[in-house]
């Protein structure tokens, strides 16, 4: 070992350009790992936007499509449960939908593009069951109301428009896929309506 | 910051280790350009086992579905192709940097007593290496996968009386397939790392343990100052840290280099016909393992008779591992050795090469021949040495260190 | 001594491996561009309207193509996608490969990879050298693929294409020495045309083994240069260091 004396300072610098350096090639390199975890184009293929053909479906039927794996409800609401939808505000938690649970052209009472058609994620806000459907047998669960959803796991209730009562477990709406209506007939789920 | 080292210290011996392997760890200070390869096969190692990781997460072990799965990696996967690369590349640079690390180990007597154990270990990494590759390179599922994987195990039919019975229950079908894929992928990606990992642990403890050698093959434990550190030894941090990290980038442009320019390594690193999916009904061809088995394929493949070859080829490898006994000098480097041995080391190389070059081309009548003869030179190498290392003219040792 | 010995060999010997590797064929060079995506274009649409109909490309997306070429996502599905099927599905059609394997003995294989496994120029060369062969299936067969189990499917566009024979006199004897391909001149496009088309197509076949090649080098510089900058500071770093030790 030499007794040279050492110059500290450019010592310091040289350590830590070098780890900055370094660094910024660390991070670059972690890139493609962390990439390679967001949905491959088999998985955005396999969760395109699908069409619904909805000009069969009966009043208070409801149909599920598939979309990016979840199931998706597209439901025809008769008219005397449309009108129930305004006058049960007072017993659910998110009457107006200020939770961000919709896209902006669904926020009304009946959560909806169209008022008859009702599209939304059929999972429960509390922890992701499938709520059951039951149409004109619903006042066993809420009085007064004929249509509704009910959580078999833990009890969690929504009213036609997917709107969540209070004192249930789940806090949140029941969330509206993105979607437009092509034609009609058909509406498309995962594409926003235009404008 | 101290009261939580010191907090860890009282439980586990963090600074102790981190002083004995690390920042006290006294190291030669004339280690020249070939001890970059101990570091940098660590480096590619960390490389394998990362991307591996990350190449299990899409891949898909059946023989039905591995060839759309590692396309689906290149095409579909985010930055799938990148890390397919670096894995694929990887494996070709693991062996130059092992091969060139034992190279280092020849030159210099690192296999010398005291260094016995480490070789040993050394030797059994390079052995679970092979395994390893080959059994990664049946995942693409590919033509050369396949009838690389079909000849490979084919040579365990050699063997007397269990022969048929042994490559039966290795493949665990009548040809390669589906179950062949699922067992060697299990040891690819579980097993055989975890081995491996653990030999290269016990190859740095070893090493810490009896110290490095150097260039010129004396012991730096020989010369202590008042506080017995040795005269002729640096700290490894922070002096063969920064230098390795120097090391590090060299290599990391030619890795580089190859996977963004030439992945495919000129047909070398990923074989054309593996681009193919397997087809148990259509040889391709012309057969060649990949570039780093093709030495014991070319002795394999120089001896006429098959048991024999398999023999030859077996003893090739085996050979290597008793080195240290074969080597009965007392001088290690060839710096001071005599001009006999660094000769005999020569030609070892030479042959080693030229056998590798053969390895990869179809055989024909003077290839065979030439093969013979080098596979002559490579086994004269370790007789020769066991008979002039005896009563070897050697030069003097210095005292210390040399440049 | 040793060193230079050792950097002769390594530099010697693939020159070696690869003169062995070669086929008996003279292959001819294609000079492709990856770089030009009106050719590309053109390469997929010869693609998909002469190979599409019996070849999958069955690991590639038909969108991953549109957006590498730059094809409009409307025009791919309304002239390049059969229909039925969604533009994120992969390029396969199983109904077809059925039928072929039925009518020629075997499935027409898949030519997603075949650029890697064959090679631009012996793809370029293939189909450039039928020539017309009676004693064969489809009255065709191939220089660098003899007695190929495959019609002459751009026909239309070359014409008949015939060998072309002289007669020498080597030793004293009249032999027949082959010279050439020559078309009967019956096809749509004049013989420079015919080959540009094939390099289209050949290009296309190039990007379709591997759409991430101009992507991947592209990327290379930038991380060799960031390489050689590393490289700058860490020896600086380990100069500085080692002023202790020399």
């Amino acid at each position: 070992m030499s007794n040279a004396p050492v110059d500290a300072g450019r010592r310091r610098f040289l350590t830590w350009t070098t780890s900055v350096v370094g660094g910024v090639g660390a991070a670059f390199a972690a890139v493609p790992f962390i990439s390679s975890w967001t949905p491959s184009a088999k998985a955005r293929a396999a969760g395109a936007p699908v069409e619904v053909d909805i000009s069969k479906v009966e009043p208070g039927q409801l149909i599920r499509v598939e979309w990016r794996g979840k199931p998706v409800w597209v439901v025809n609401r008769p008219q005397a449960v449309l009108d129930n939808l305004e006058q049960i505000g007072d017993k659910l938690a998110d009457p107006d939908s200020s939770e961000p649970q919709q896209p902006p052209y669904t926020v009304n009472t009946h959560r909806s593009i169209k008022p008859q058609l009702f599209v939304g994620v059929g999972l429960c806000t509390h922890l992701g069951c499938s709520p059951t459907y039951l149409p004109g047998s619903f006042a066993e669960q809420v009085q007064g109301v004929e249509y509704g959803f009910f959580c078999p796991c833990h009890g969690s209730k929504f009213d036609m428009a997917g709107r969540v009562f209070s004192g249930v477990p789940a806090q949140l709406n029941l969330a509206v896929p993105p979607h437009q209506y092509l034609d009609d007939s058909t509406i498309l789920v995962g594409v926003d309506q235009e404008a | 910051m101290k009261a939580l080292i010191s907090w860890i210290d009282d439980r586990i011996p963090m600074t102790k280790t981190w002083e004995k392997h690390i920042s006290k760890y006294p190291a030669p200070k004339n280690f020249n350009f070939w001890y970059f390869f101990g570091s940098l096969a660590m480096l590619v190692l960390v490389n394998q086992l990362l991307t591996g990781i990350w190449l299990t997460m899409h891949y898909n072990p059946t023989a039905e579905g591995a060839f759309a799965s590692v396309e689906y990696i290149m095409r579909d996967v985010p930055w799938g192709w990148l890390l397919r690369y670096m894995h694929s590349t990887g494996a070709s640079a693991f062996f130059v940097v092992v091969y060139l690390h034992m190279y280092r180990g020849l030159i210099y007597g690192s296999y010398q007593k005291p260094r016995e154990l480490l070789w040993l270990f050394g030797m059994l990494i390079f052995l679970v290496l092979m395994a390893e590759a080959f059994m990664g390179y049946i995942l693409p599922w590919g033509q050369m996968s396949y009838w690389g994987a079909q000849v490979i195990i084919s040579l365990f039919g050699a063997i007397p009386v269990i022969g048929d019975d042994l490559t039966l229950w290795i493949r665990g079908d009548y040809v390669v397939s589906g179950a062949t894929l699922n067992r060697f992928f299990a040891l690819h990606v579980v097993a055989l790392p975890l081995v491996l990992v653990m030999l290269v642990f016990l190859h740095i403890i070893a090493l810490h343990e009896v110290g490095s050698n150097n260039p010129d093959g004396i012991e730096i434990k020989k010369n202590k100052d008042a506080n017995g550190w040795p005269k002729d030894g640096i700290p490894f941090h922070p002096y063969y840290s920064v230098k390795d990290i120097v090391g590090v980038v060299g290599f990391l442009f030619f890795f580089c280099f190859v996977i963004f320019f030439m992945p495919d390594g000129g047909g070398y690193f990923l074989e054309k016909p593996n681009f193919e999916i397997a087809n148990p009904l259509k040889t391709p061809e012309h057969i060649a393992p990949v570039w780093y088995f093709t030495p014991f394929y070319a002795i394999l493949r120089a001896i006429p008779d098959k048991l024999g070859g398999v023999i030859m080829m077996g003893l090739s490898i085996l050979v290597l591992f008793i080195l240290p006994w074969l080597d009965r000098c007392k001088v290690k480097s060839w710096r001071y050795r005599s001009m006999l041995h660094r000769l005999n080391i020569a030609q070892f190389i030479v042959c080693f090469i030229i056998l590798g070059v053969l390895g990869v081309l179809p055989p024909t009548e003077g290839r065979t021949l030439l093969a013979q003869i080098t596979t002559f030179g490579y086994f004269a190498f370790f007789v020769l040495l066991w008979f002039y290392s005896k009563n070897e003219a050697t030069k003097p040792l210095p005292e210390r260190l040399t440049k | 001594m040793m060193k230079k010995l050792l950097l002769a060999l390594v530099f010697v010997v693939p020159g070696l491996a690869l003169a062995a590797g070669g086929s008996n064929v003279h292959l001819d060079k294609a000079e492709y561009d990856l770089s030009d995506k009106a050719s590309l274009q053109n390469g997929a649409k010869l693609f998909m309207n002469y190979c599409f109909g019996c070849h999958s490309t069955q690991y590639q997306r038909y969108n991953r193509v549109a957006e590498d070429l730059d094809i409009p996502i409307e025009l791919m599905e309304q002239h390049l996608v059969f229909t039925g099927v969604k533009s994120g599905e992969l390029m396969k059609n199983a109904a077809s490969e059925e039928q072929i394997a039925k009518w020629f003995g075997a499935p027409a294989p898949d030519l997603t990879n075949v650029a890697r496994v064959r090679g631009a120029d012996w793809l370029y060369t293939y189909l450039r050298t039928f020539y017309e062969d009676p004693s064969r299936p489809y009255g065709v067969n191939n220089l660098v693929f003899p007695s190929v189990g495959m019609p002459h499917v751009l026909q239309e566009l070359q014409g008949i294409p015939r060998a072309v024979y002289e007669e020498p006199l080597i030793d004293g004897e009249p032999q027949q020495v082959f010279v050439g391909i020559e078309s009967d001149g019956s096809g749509e496009m004049s013989e420079d045309e015919y080959d540009q088309a094939v390099l289209d197509l050949v290009n296309y076949l190039v990007y379709s083994a591997e759409p991430v090649k101009q992507e991947r080098k592209r990327l290379g510089y930038w991380v060799l240069g960031f390489l050689v900058i590393f490289f700058i500071f860490s020896y600086l770093l380990k100069k500085e260091y080692w002023r202790d030790v020399h």
